[in-house]
């Protein structure tokens, strides 16, 4: 049995995911991601809870220091950096360094689908994704001796000497030999799964700043992190525009400050290029999302993208996210166009707009809502 | 499942050794129990306070996930843990090299003749470990009986309280321990019949059955349903056997809790009592610990070829910050200077009177009590005194101390002066009240409105107002009536008043 602390450790996870969930929407539109590890988890930073208690305030305080310097120097370095030994036996840690949570994606994703009441999605298409997982289910006669199966190698054992009549039930020694030995052995077992991609694609034209880009990033975070809890695999390519598109990878996607016009068609005709060429939409699930400020070349290039969507992307693709992030100059026409188009509530396709950071949250459940 | 196991081979031979030496240099202590354990196990301990075993509360789990991730990152290390019992039981971290261990061992044993020999020791439970673990027992049940959320809620808001002690209490607590032993077992008869018979009958807590046993009350216990909350009278003045800084106990007394809740809060009171001593003693502790480790290792146990590695790892343990003081470094400083001094004669009204700088340097008068006079020290002084009295001019210039404070224009700490009297008085003002501020009950009826009235003595620093408001949050749960608090905020004294909801300042 582990040791009770254990519990006391689950306890205070449990406590600290609470914490995250309430504080989510400030999590969100700080901005402040959680930085993924190497294995996959999430490292949250967060206060450290303190029991409050009655304490001098820090600042009026000061203290009583060693070394050299003159009235009036700064006293630098870290409090408390020095490891001592013997610490412990005071029993008394006053602990105000920050705490740094490490949760899993999974967890994350919960945190954040039980917050905005996400529904879970119900992918589309055949499973078809191959996913190859090997499992210890069997037994075989040959293996190493770490996996050599006890029971199943006597039980051999005490068969083969009963029938060969070497069995003496007054002195019940059983000795296996080569061939009784038994081992577990691993099956591969096959598994469908349903494959998803994500296909991001920004205007980053003259006219979106910094703080938008910062925006479609944060949104893009955890729109990423909903979708991986709920495909297995999931693919995700970045597509930039201005005048013409180009596929990149994700540093420059949200790196990239392009001047110039804004031809959102392009980005379409790219994104329809990559879908046909590799993604068969009856095996995957497409889910194409493009931000932009609203501002489009001309009434014709419009027309042109209405048509790719129609023709081409929506057909293919689960659904069909638009974001409009504001900006100073942005004229947010294309919403309009899309929203004359589709509609409040159209199956194929959500508009969301993303007034500001505040306003991200509601925008992933603008997207996200719909279980698609 | 055990963790720690007992030492063997030659780690006993080694505690042989060193308690060999300990006993040589007039050391007196209780014995002392080693016991290895791995890094899992030392951050489990040392998150529970040095025990194995404590009541279920998060704050365990929060400090044990502190101290396995900087151990993991290689940022901290425990090297050694020692509890104040009888035997003393101390852990040695199995991953330790055998130098370390022989130093911890040294240095164990210092802290062992503390805990036994030091006043401010004196009333401390030797049998903690069990009280620690009955109390885990109880909290436990009572998580059974009324939900663990409700319990823990309740801790939480008494942990609120845990800085809020008299001092004064250490010393009447003779009765107090004598009484201890027979409460439990009230006590624990209590929750076995009640689960045998499983009538609503009230518990009985410890403190409600010493009250009645001083009292000799009718017991009242009987017709009382757990549900029904007890409202006492409440007091205008304050009580005369309680402390006034005593909060939690007046709560006890005189906040209308249930019968469970009145436990726990005692069996938390009784647990930071018990840790007080450490925190009142926390340089001499570790200065009286680290003389020893260092006397024993450069005069009885070092081999030649391990002086290196000493010398490496015991600067480690002394240096000190430009932050904070070390009290290892202070304290062992300071004990090394009054044996210095009580050597030289350097002591009593001459030496003190004395304006002759040249000859106050030279000052040697070979009376050589210095041994003794330490010896003396550590058994009658605590923090406060021991700087009060052997904390002097010479000894601050050598350690080179500055005072630093904080200043609003640079937004930065900065050094503030070498004077020796400023650094004496906010060494002393640091630790005074073991650096918790001075809070008194005032009355249990303010305003003739049976609200609890709190007053801070103020003694030069502001409390930390966003604390204090989730504090009285806390003691307003408890207490169930509005809190107020008189305290001094920029220099005019104010009453602030809180209702259950907000905190604002009566007019």
């Amino acid at each position: 049995m582990d040791h009770p602390i254990k519990r006391d450790h689950n306890r205070f996870r449990k406590i600290v995911k609470g914490r995250i969930r309430d504080n989510l929407k400030k999590y969100v539109s700080n901005g402040e991601m959680p930085a993924p590890k190497g294995d996959g988890s999430y490292k949250i930073p967060m206060p450290s809870i303190d029991t409050p208690r009655f304490k001098f305030g820090d600042k009026q305080q000061g203290g009583v220091g060693q070394g050299d310097g003159q009235p009036g120097d700064p006293v630098e370095g870290q409090e408390g950096e020095q490891g001592q030994p013997g610490q412990g036996e005071a029993g008394e840690g006053e602990g105000n360094k920050e705490l740094e949570v490490e949760l899993s994606l999974d967890e994350l994703a919960q945190i954040l689908g039980e917050e905005l009441s996400l529904p879970n999605i119900e992918p589309k298409g055949n499973k078809t994704m191959a996913s190859v997982s090997e499992k210890y289910s069997s037994i075989g006669t040959v293996g190493p001796d770490s996996l050599k199966h006890f029971k199943r190698s006597y039980r051999e054992a005490l068969k083969r000497q009963v029938a060969t009549g070497t069995y003496d039930d007054k002195n019940p020694i059983i000795i296996p030999i080569k061939s009784d030995m038994r081992y577990r052995s691993s099956s591969t077992s096959i598994e469908y799964e349903n494959s998803a991609v994500v296909i991001y694609m920004m205007d980053v034209s003259g006219s979106m700043g910094d703080e938008q880009k910062e925006i479609v990033r944060t949104e893009s975070f955890w729109i990423n992190l909903w979708l991986k809890s709920q495909y297995k695999d999931i693919e995700i390519r970045y597509i930039i525009h201005d005048a013409t598109a180009k596929e990149v990878d994700e540093d420059t996607f949200f790196r990239t400050r392009e001047s110039g016009g804004t031809l959102i068609s392009s980005a379409f005709k790219l994104c329809r290029e990559i879908i046909q060429s590799d993604y068969n939409p009856d095996d995957w699930n497409i889910y194409p999302f493009h931000f932009s400020d609203g501002d489009n070349w001309s009434t014709d290039d419009t027309k042109l993208c209405l048509d790719i969507l129609d023709n081409d992307i929506i057909p293919a693709s689960n659904v069909f996210c638009y974001g409009q992030v504001e900006s100073r100059y942005g004229s947010g026409q294309f919403y309009k166009d899309l929203h004359g188009r589709y509609g409040e509530d159209s199956e194929d396709v959500t508009l969301s707009k993303i007034k500001n950071k505040e306003a991200i949250l509601d925008s992933i459940k603008d997207f996200l809502g719909k279980g698609k | 499942m055990n963790r720690s196991k007992p030492i063997s081979g030659e780690l006993l031979r080694l505690k042989e050794e060193i308690h060999q030496y300990a006993i040589d240099f007039g050391l007196d202590f209780y014995p002392v129990v080693f016991e290895v354990c791995d890094y899992d196990t030392v951050n489990i301990l040392a998150a529970q306070g040095g025990f194995p075993s404590r009541y279920p509360h998060w704050r365990f789990g929060m400090e044990y996930d502190k101290l396995s991730k900087s151990y993991a990152y290689g940022l901290s290390k425990i090297y050694e843990m020692v509890i104040n019992t009888n035997p003393v039981y101390a852990y040695l971290l199995k991953a330790n090299n055998f130098l370390d261990q022989k130093l911890v061992m040294a240095h164990v044993y210092g802290h062992a003749d503390f805990f036994k020999n030091n006043l401010w020791f004196k009333s401390t439970n030797k049998a903690m470990m069990d009280v620690m673990a009955n109390n885990g027992t109880k909290i436990r049940k009572y998580m059974d009986r009324y939900g663990q959320d409700r319990v823990e809620e309740f801790i939480d808001r008494v942990l609120s309280l845990e800085n809020l002690l008299d001092i004064n209490v250490l010393f009447e607590s003779a009765e107090r321990r004598n009484q201890a032993p027979k409460d439990y077992e009230a006590m624990n008869e209590a929750l076995r019949e009640q689960e045998e018979s499983d009538r609503s009958q009230a518990l009985r807590s410890f403190m409600r059955s010493k009250l009645n046993n001083e009292s000799d009350d009718v017991s009242e216990g009987e017709e009382e349903k757990p549900e029904e909350i007890q409202v006492r009278a409440p007091l205008n003045e304050r009580p005369s056997h309680i402390e006034p800084r005593d909060i939690m106990k007046y709560l006890i007394e005189f906040a209308p809790l249930e019968e469970w809740e009145a436990d726990i809060l005692g069996c938390l009171r009784e647990e930071a009592y018990y840790f007080l001593p450490q925190r009142m003693t926390k340089i001499m502790n570790e200065g009286w610990a680290s003389y020893w480790h260092s006397k024993i290792m450069t005069e009885k146990a070092l081999k030649s070829s391990e002086i290196i590695e000493f010398a490496d790892k015991h600067s480690g343990v002394m240096a000190m910050s430009r932050q904070n003081i070390n009290p290892y470094k202070i304290g062992i400083e300071m004990m090394r200077d009054i044996e210095f001094r009580w050597n030289t004669g350097r002591f009593g009204k001459e030496y003190n009177e004395c304006t002759n700088m040249e000859e106050r340097e030279n000052w040697h008068r070979p009376t050589n009590v210095g041994r003794e006079k330490i010896f003396e020290v550590r058994k009658t002084h605590n923090d406060i005194t021991f700087i009060d009295e052997f904390f002097t001019r010479e000894f601050c210039e050598r350690m080179q101390l500055f005072t630093y404070k904080y200043n609003p224009r640079s937004g930065r700490f900065e050094i503030d002066n070498r004077d020796f009297l400023a650094i004496k008085q906010k060494l002393l003002s640091s630790l005074t009240n073991f650096g918790s501020p001075v809070i008194e009950v005032e009355s249990g009826n303010f305003n003739n409105r049976g609200e609890l009235h709190l007053m801070h003595r103020h003694q030069g620093v502001d409390l930390d107002m966003q604390f204090a408001a989730e504090t009285m949050r806390n003691i307003f749960y408890i207490w169930k009536r509005p809190v107020n608090l008189t305290t001094i905020q920029e220099e005019t004294e104010v009453t602030l008043h809180f209702d259950g909801k907000t905190m604002k300042p009566l007019k």
